[in-house]
């Protein structure tokens, strides 16, 4: 069990490393929006998601509606859905609903990705080590970042703005690059958001993210078909 | 309204969303549609908030675009993302300084 709960923390390792960097850019761009340190850091930990707080963050910058913020975190968290389903059949027999119930708090893409692909059954402590480790990395570079953004100079901070958008386009260049559907979903994405941005603006941000993001993904399988059709 | 009453929205949400499939359901989604369509979201998602917003990232468009055209390029040698992210802000902060 603790055996379980020490591998599960190690493997938590580079899953920290690369949230502490991401979450510092979250910090900074929260800041910059008008949060407080402690409403970035709030938000860091209750939440433990990328695109979802930055999109958060964008509504409540523009005193958008609950409804909208609900509406945009169903949709860029629902992926989050689907890996809970796919990690829910690999759990050992020791996992209670109680567990489950806690650890799905810490269903990320990394985490995701590195539980999925153990090679025996899930424990409970193996999930707990794992998610703790990328919980503290998350908290803590937003810590840093929100509180960076408030002494360093303007310049430095306005710059740091990038990381997170760079951070977004390391994620999705070189799967595009593998398979021309993706790009396709992506390109087509981008475009709507410009379109949106210029040509509709009295559409606000959460929800163009929305309606982008709906309408690419659907267009994207209608034209293509099932994924694993042409790989 | 209060930062608080959005944050607990926000955090409720994404809780749901986690806690409901893995918690209760035992059965694979069916339907090869909905599978696509959730394969593309996530990429879709991330280039809907990435473009145009990355363009005014750092309050000046030319600083802005030197960065994005660095992460493209270095993504596109598929960098590990936090050597990307970084150097998409030094190049932008160096454009800065020089202009």
């Amino acid at each position: 069990m603790r055996q379980d709960f020490l591998k599960g923390m190690r493997h938590g390792i580079p899953v920290m490393l690369g949230y502490l960097s991401v979450s510092f850019g979250f910090g900074i761009n929260a800041v910059a929006a008008g949060l407080s340190v402690l409403q970035a850091v709030g938000i860091s930990l209750t939440n433990l998601t990328s695109a979802g707080q930055v999109a958060g963050v964008t509504i409540i910058a523009a005193g958008g509606s609950l409804i909208e913020m609900a509406a945009a975190q169903f949709i860029i968290n629902i992926r989050y859905s689907l890996m809970g389903f796919s990690l829910s059949g690999k759990l050992s027999s020791s996992f209670t609903t109680g567990h489950r119930l806690i650890t799905s708090f810490g269903i990320t893409d990394e985490n995701f990705a590195i539980a999925s692909v153990q090679p025996e059954p899930l424990t409970p402590s193996y999930l707990y080590g794992l998610e703790l480790v990328g919980l503290l990395g998350w908290v803590l570079g937003t810590f840093l970042g929100a509180f960076a953004g408030n002494i360093l100079p303007m310049r430095v901070t306005a710059a740091m703005g990038l990381m997170l958008y760079g951070m977004f386009i390391a994620i999705i260049i070189p799967p595009a690059k593998k398979d021309h559907r993706v790009l396709f979903v992506i390109l087509l994405a981008a475009g709507l958001s410009v379109l949106i941005r210029y040509g509709f603006s009295f559409i606000s941000a959460g929800t163009s993210v929305i309606v982008c993001a709906v309408l690419a993904s659907v267009i994207g399988a209608v034209l293509f078909g099932h994924k694993e059709a042409a790989t | 309204m209060s930062v608080w009453i959005y944050v607990a929205v926000m955090a409720g949400m994404t809780y749901l969303i986690r806690m409901i499939p893995f918690t209760f359901f035992r059965r694979k989604i069916r339907s090869r549609f909905l599978n696509t369509v959730l394969y593309y979201m996530p990429y879709a998602v991330l280039s809907a908030m990435t473009f145009p917003s990355i363009f005014y990232a750092t309050g000046d468009t030319v600083s802005a675009s030197v960065g994005t055209v660095v992460a493209l390029i270095l993504a596109y040698f598929d960098l590990p993302l936090i050597v990307v992210a970084v150097s998409s802000s030094v190049a932008a902060l160096a454009v800065g300084l020089i202009l």
